[in-house]
């Protein structure tokens, strides 16, 4: 198959900017994607004798998490649902095109309202930022890894967005839990320790606090190979589920 | 150089074959009906034509491209208009159209140019900047084939294009299609509308359990396969099925206020409806003769077949 570089890049931005339009405004990814993460780190911080600096590098993780996630896993099954996915299927576009388009969607989605998180508790609250190439790398990274985990979610064939977003809630809270975002790392022990080296999540609070902080448990060098392995692994799987269910339900 | 080759396209789901062993061409600037049954193979085919799906066997050429080889180039050429229901509700109908032209590399003015040119032409321009949610059926079609054509595209596939449309919107659709055709465009028509088919197709394609049942012009199709005519009459009032009963004819079909009256000779059947008619005091309000039809010919090939 011939390469159709250009082709391909302007299908990835224009299934993106559709994404964009669409669907940062719909309900699921203003619960999921916003609202959830805010009450979810009020739940565990309010009442606690916890240090907000401490926490800060989990809370943006978890932002981050969840507003990257949510917009992956409602796309597919929407368009689906509304008789869309069909006709975008005819344009001259392939399944990875439209995947890399979700993907980099959800990737913006995640990375400017950090962004905005980050600006405002550096104004607000005074937070500081110790390295800052090295956050921006890891709201990069973070975001790509997570979007793409949201459409790797997506991939199952239901026309309904209601399946797969409680699929997607399935398996993303597990993860907050065991990822060193309400208990460093450092104080996991046994079992929670080597469940937390598994998920992606722990890289990414860890690379967080080498930004904020500058110290971390793992070098910075193996959290970005390790998000960076986690994004191509969910692209790959993503790409083979979605090329199986393409025409599920259409 | 055929806008379309097909050759012995086969798709298998399981055990079950949608699509068996199925040829035929297309000639370019033709336009080509494809009718069939549900579940006939029509809307598999069409998949395979677009580049949805790959065939068991066979090959599709789109302009001598092998569509299993360069799908991308391929769908360049050609544009296709999905069932129904395939328009983003949550855009407006320009958004829409400017969506379809990004998709095809058009430059940001050939995208406003053309799509205020598509929106005038099919009606929508007083609503083109409204979110297409609160469009009508019709209307949501008319943005679906707005979408497929902003390209010009060499060849245009539309799926049941205008099920269920309101007169206005099946006219438009219908003298767009023509327009794009007598630009030189090559136009594939899937229908349940024999009628629609044989106004606008130059040959038809008749698929029956994924083979191809027949493959020619309307005319012949209709002359081949059935030789029979028939009559459509009315009265001034109404009449009972026994009132036809002294009549020699091969079937009668009621349609509200008319009958009509399957024969071979017509003549001799009108002659004699006459003087019932006359004998009963009844007054005949409409009498036409109708020569056999393309839609007989279809149930013709795809009930023998069962």
């Amino acid at each position: 198959m011939k390469p159709h570089i250009n082709t391909m890049i302007r299908g990835v931005l224009t299934v993106a900017e559709k994404d964009i339009r669409i669907y940062y405004n719909k309900p699921p990814v203003i619960i999921f994607g916003l609202i959830f993460p805010f009450f979810m780190f009020l739940a565990f911080y309010i009442g606690r004798d916890m240090d907000l600096s401490t926490l800060f590098p989990g809370f943006i993780s978890m932002a981050l998490f969840f507003t990257a996630s949510s917009v992956g896993p409602l796309i597919t099954p929407w368009e689906k649902q509304q008789g869309t996915y069909e006709r975008l299927l005819s344009f001259p576009v392939n399944i990875n095109t439209i995947l890399l388009g979700d993907i980099l969607a959800g990737a913006t989605f995640g990375f400017m309202i950090s962004i905005v998180v980050i600006v405002a508790s550096v104004v607000l609250l005074g937070v500081v930022i110790e390295q800052i190439m090295v956050l921006i790398l890891s709201l990069i990274l973070g975001s790509m890894c997570f979007a793409a985990l949201g459409v790797l979610l997506a991939s199952p064939s239901s026309q309904a967005p209601s399946n797969i977003m409680m699929l997607s809630s399935l398996v993303r809270f597990p993860l907050i839990f065991i990822s060193g975002i309400f208990i460093p790392i450092k104080e996991l022990e046994g079992t929670g320790r080597i469940l937390s080296q598994i998920s992606p999540l722990t890289y990414l609070v860890d690379i967080f606090n080498a930004g904020f902080y500058g110290t971390s448990v793992f070098a910075i060098s193996i959290d970005v190979l390790i998000l960076s392995a986690f994004t191509l692994l969910f692209v790959y799987v993503a790409s083979l589920f979605h090329k199986k269910n393409m025409l599920k339900g259409l | 150089m055929s806008a379309i080759q097909v050759e012995n396209l086969t798709k298998t789901f399981g055990d079950f074959v949608a699509v068996n062993g199925i040829s035929f061409e297309v000639a370019k600037g033709e336009f080509f009906g494809l009718l069939g049954p549900n579940g006939a193979g029509k809307t598999t085919a069409i998949r395979m034509l677009v580049g949805l799906l790959t065939s068991n066997d066979g090959s599709i050429l789109i302009q001598g491209l092998d569509i299993t080889k360069d799908v991308i180039s391929a769908k360049m050429k050609l544009s296709t208009v999905p069932e129904t229901r395939n328009v983003y509700t949550d855009l407006s109908a320009r958004e829409n159209i400017q969506l379809a032209g990004k998709f095809y590399g058009l430059s940001k003015n050939e995208i406003a140019e053309k799509s205020d040119e598509l929106l005038n032409e099919l009606g929508l321009s007083d609503r083109g900047d409204d979110p297409v949610i609160n469009f009508s059926k019709g209307m949501r079609q008319r943005v679906s084939i707005a979408c497929a054509v902003i390209n010009e595209p060499d060849i245009l596939i539309l799926d049941e294009p205008t099920e269920g449309l309101d007169v206005q919107s099946r006219r438009l659709l219908i003298n767009k299609m023509k327009q794009m055709n007598e630009n030189g465009t090559t136009v594939i028509l899937t229908t349940h509308n024999i009628e629609e088919a044989n106004q606008l197709c130059e040959r038809v394609c008749i698929i029956n359990k994924g083979k191809i049942a027949a493959i020619d012009r309307p005319e012949t199709l209709t002359s081949t396969f059935d030789k029979t005519q028939s009559i459509e009459i009315s009265f001034n009032c109404s009449v009972t099925q026994d009132f036809f009963e002294p009549v020699s004819v091969y079937r009668i079909e009621n349609y509200g206020d008319k009958w009509r009256l399957y024969t071979s000779s017509p003549d001799r059947t009108i002659k004699h409806l006459s003087k019932i008619a006359e004998y009963q005091g009844l007054e005949i309000i409409s009498l036409r003769t109708l020569g056999p039809s393309l839609e007989e010919a279809f149930v013709s090939l795809t009930e023998v077949k069962k």
